[in-house]
């Protein structure tokens, strides 16, 4: 693959989510200069666009840069050429992901995955479940130290009756929970044949 | 003569002015024959008035004491008898509070008008009335093509002179133009074969192929052209679409041209894609998967080696080229390397198709092209150095003006270095082109008056004008078609084209007088004077713009106008009563450019805006018509301050007759040796520049002045003159 001959741009276009829409950035710096984060994150929205059409595959793919975007969508309702850049962030992000590429320990990463799991196993959000493997993500050790910070928000939840211990052991689940995986095991085969996944 | 006053007592001109004192000033002072008041003088029963005080009095002369001379143009209109008019609307009462010091300044305003009446007389059009409505079309590209059907489309005859054998111009060896329908999609074809066939076969325009212009002479409405073939012919106007030459890529050694076959310019990738879709690469023959654009190759360039502007239209003409590959084969990379993207018109769909369709664009700095099509750049949106080897490389160089020679400097080689060949080979004293407005470029103002060059009845068209596309040489050249219609139709009536309009006043000289200083012939903006074998000017009046600029060069005061002279202004300047030092009334006179800061003082009157009463103003055709002597004279008359109103100069100067103010700075910066010699101070005659939209300042600007001189005090020169 060589500089500018647009093989990674043909590959975003096809395996990336509203990827088609990277050769249609005029490279204003509209996105750039509205990203509430912009100071934060790596790399540009607009200048991702550019390292994809300049042939970068390694450098964005392996990118935090995309994992940054909280979903504004301020650069959507400003950029001039109507780009969905917020869906395009989230799609490279995906096909990072999916191609092992995004950093592993990259914190948005790591939460997306637990909570994909999290949701996906009985149908429902279980946010107690949620919180602790959050809180236990660096080790036991830290976990605790992080519960301890937070009890008194935890009892207060528990005097309103916001947070019920027992769905630890007993958790709420979906009227069908085997039915929403089977149809989310069918949406990741489509999505897998229309992007060229083999799993 | 006789001469007849109508003071108007509407729009609150009654109520804050005393009006019969008024019109006993115009009957003792002005010494009018016939003074007639009306409380409304613009109604139809005021200007029946005015019509039976000419008809049936017999007045020759008319003096209006009314609103400005701007306004009612349409109500006093009596093209039959000289009229002058006393501005006591937007002059006074909209200006002033009531009182004395208003009436004071109304009573000079009337005394003014009276003065110059008696120094008018009426116009009676210029003698240099050419009858030829010919059009000549200098090129034949499709600038010159579109000018020439234009006119013939409007009932005029045309002459297109081309100095190739074939029509069509650059336009005939693209393989295709940008698109200028909707959508804006696709490249279009050039439609240069029926606008050939629709030229060729219209009655009204002959052709002179393979010939160029030898020799002009004359003046719109005669113009004289001599051709190369020897043949002579009459016009009334020509348009000039000489077009452009392409900035010479072998001038740009960093990027190899010349060195490759691979490496072309724009018209090289042009020929190519004429003889084979898909394009194939000069060298091997081969079909081209990666070719890269070069932007503003030799354009936009700061370093003073090569073109410093933007030639308009090469970024979409990449874009363009880029869809020759694309759409013949979308697998062939295609790289588009800028560094600001500008596509004007409808540029902004093309770009978008142009990238919908896949064509890459790279904001970057090119640095080199090698020889094996290794395009060197810096990346400006990743910061980086960087290069894309390439099948094929196209320079998109600028358009240098075809605009003959440099009238200011005639060796000056062009900016591809050629040798100036003349286009027009005037006959005139100033040279043998067209005066240059930047870059070689033969304009007189981009903004104002597009078209107009500094030679009347000549109009430029198309990139020689300024850098442009197809599309926008169209327009241009269908709008010089008409400007060129208007000005042999002006001619023929002996009246001046823009910006005085149906002006029938023209240059009179007094030749006895004349001490051949040349001035006149030198400083005209227009180069409307030559000069005889001896020596003494002759005035082409249809080539005069009636700016009046030789009026004011004139040190022997031989050259006036039938309407308007140094004895005009002079008598209006000495008709003012100037109160003698013990009353301590300071008086400033105003020579205010009829085109901005006059239009800008009506416009503050109008929104009330008040200013100092001890203004006199009298509007001037031009900055460049005041003559010094009306300067000497308002100062030995006793006046305490003079403020001269005109265009911005320089550069990017406002001036409607290009020239004046800078001619009138030029001059007044002279006038610190008579100030001294008067033992006066430097601030009593100033100079400010003014636009029409300085509303706003320029009652601030006078206020200033007034407490200036306050300042200073008094002029010692009352009561001497």
């Amino acid at each position: 693959m060589s500089a500018y001959q647009g093989d990674f741009l043909k590959e975003v276009e096809a395996r990336v989510e509203e990827g088609e829409w990277v050769k249609m950035c005029m490279q204003c710096g509209v996105c750039a200069g509205s990203c509430p984060f912009g100071p934060h994150w790596e790399h540009s929205p607009q200048k991702i666009f550019m390292m994809i059409r300049a042939g970068k595959r390694e450098e964005v793919l392996t990118s935090d840069a995309m994992w940054m975007c909280t979903s504004c969508y301020n650069c959507v309702v400003r950029c001039p050429r109507k780009l969905p850049i917020t869906q395009i962030m989230h799609g490279l992000a995906t096909y990072a992901h999916r191609l092992g590429l995004a950093p592993k320990m990259q914190p948005t990463r790591r939460f997306s995955v637990t909570f994909w799991s999290n949701l996906t196993r009985t149908g429902r959000v279980n946010e107690l479940k949620l919180v602790l493997q959050v809180y236990f993500r660096n080790g036991f050790a830290a976990g605790l130290k992080e519960f301890w910070n937070m009890r008194r928000v935890g009892l207060r939840l528990l005097a309103a009756k916001r947070m019920n211990p027992f769905e630890l052991v007993f958790p709420h689940r979906c009227k069908d929970a085997k039915g929403i995986q089977r149809m989310l095991a069918k949406a990741c085969e489509i999505e897998n044949r229309k992007r060229g996944f083999s799993q | 003569m006789k001469t007849a006053a109508y003071l108007c007592g509407g729009c609150g001109i009654a109520e804050q002015l005393d009006t019969a004192r008024l019109a006993a000033i115009a009957e003792r002072e002005g010494k009018v024959d016939l003074v007639r008041e009306h409380p409304f003088l613009c109604s139809a029963e005021g200007v029946q008035a005015i019509r039976e005080g000419i008809d049936k009095d017999g007045a020759t002369h008319v003096m209006l004491a009314a609103c400005s001379r701007r306004a009612k143009t349409e109500a006093f209109y009596f093209p039959d008898v000289a009229v002058a008019r006393a501005n006591l609307r937007e002059g006074v009462v909209w200006i002033q509070e009531k009182g004395e010091a208003a009436q004071e300044m109304a009573d000079d305003y009337v005394r003014m008008a009276c003065a110059e009446l008696k120094r008018m007389q009426v116009p009676k059009a210029g003698p240099d009335t050419g009858k030829s409505k010919r059009v000549l079309v200098v090129g034949g590209g499709i600038s010159g093509l579109t000018a020439a059907l234009e006119a013939a489309e409007a009932g005029y005859e045309a002459l297109i002179v081309e100095k190739e054998a074939a029509l069509g111009g650059w336009a005939a060896r693209l393989h295709r133009r940008i698109p200028e329908r909707a959508p804006f999609k696709d490249p279009a074809e050039t439609g240069v074969p029926a606008l050939v066939d629709a030229v060729t076969r219209n009655s009204r325009i002959k052709l002179q192929l393979g010939t160029t212009v030898a020799q002009t002479a004359g003046a719109p409405g005669r113009f004289r052209v001599t051709l190369s073939n020897g043949r002579t012919e009459e016009v009334g106007a020509i348009v000039q679409a000489s077009g452009f030459s392409l900035y010479d890529a072998a001038r740009l050694a960093e990027f190899s041209y010349g060195k490759s076959p691979d490496i072309v310019d724009q018209a090289g990738l042009e020929a190519l894609a004429k003889k084979s879709i898909p394009i194939r690469r000069p060298s091997d023959n081969k079909e081209v998967k990666q070719v890269v654009f070069v932007q503003c190759a030799g354009q936009r360039d700061d370093s003073g080696k090569h073109l410093p502007y933007c030639s308009g239209h090469c970024c979409a003409t990449s874009m363009k080229q880029a869809m020759y590959f694309k759409d013949a084969n979308p697998a062939v990379d295609t790289v588009v390397i800028y560094t600001d993207l500008r596509v004007p018109g409808n540029g902004e769909d093309f770009y978008r198709s142009a990238q919908a369709k896949g064509v890459t664009f790279t904001k970057g700095k090119v640095s080199a092209v090698e020889a094996d099509g290794a395009v060197k750049f810096r990346d400006l949106i990743l910061d980086e150095d960087t290069q894309i080897k390439a099948d094929l490389v196209v320079l998109a160089t600028g358009q240098v003006p075809n605009s003959g020679v440099n009238i200011d400097n005639p060796d000056e080689p062009d900016a591809n270095g050629a040798k100036p060949i003349s286009i027009l080979n005037l006959e005139y004293r100033q040279g043998s082109d067209l005066p240059r407005l930047a870059h070689g470029f033969s304009d007189s103002h981009f903004i104002c008056f597009p078209y107009e060059t500094r030679r009347t009845g000549i109009y430029t068209a198309g990139p020689v004008r300024r850098p442009m596309d197809i599309a926008q040489a169209v327009e241009d050249a269908t709008g010089a078609a008409l400007k060129a219609i208007q000005a042999t139709e002006n001619a023929a009536l002996g009246r001046a084209a823009h910006p005085r309009s149906g002006d029938l006043s023209f240059p009179l000289v007094r030749l006895d007088g004349c001490t051949q200083c040349k001035r006149c012939t030198v400083e005209c903006p227009f180069g409307a004077i030559d000069e005889d074998e001896k020596r003494y000017p002759v005035f082409n009046e249809s080539r005069c713009r009636r700016c009046s600029t030789c009026m004011g060069a004139c040190p022997v005061r031989v050259i006036s106008f039938e309407n308007y002279s140094v004895d005009s202004v002079g008598a209006q300047i000495k008709a003012v009563g100037i109160p003698d030092e013990t009353e301590e009334k300071p008086r400033i006179l105003i020579l205010a450019c009829e085109n901005d800061a006059y239009p800008a003082l009506d416009m503050a009157g109008l929104q009330r805006v008040k200013y100092s009463a001890a203004v006199r103003v009298i509007p001037v055709r031009c900055l460049g018509s005041v003559n010094q002597v009306w300067v000497t004279d308002a100062l030995n008359a006793g006046y305490d301050g003079i403020m001269l109103l005109g265009c911005k100069h320089g550069d990017d100067y406002q001036c409607h007759f290009v020239r004046g103010s800078a001619l009138a700075a030029e001059r007044m910066s002279k006038i610190d040796d008579t100030l001294k010699q008067l033992a006066l101070e430097n601030e009593r005659v100033i100079t400010c520049e003014a636009a029409i939209t300085d509303i706003a300042r320029l009652p601030r600007l006078i206020d200033e002045y007034a407490q200036t001189i306050e300042r200073i005090g008094l002029s010692p020169l009352k009561g001497f003159a």
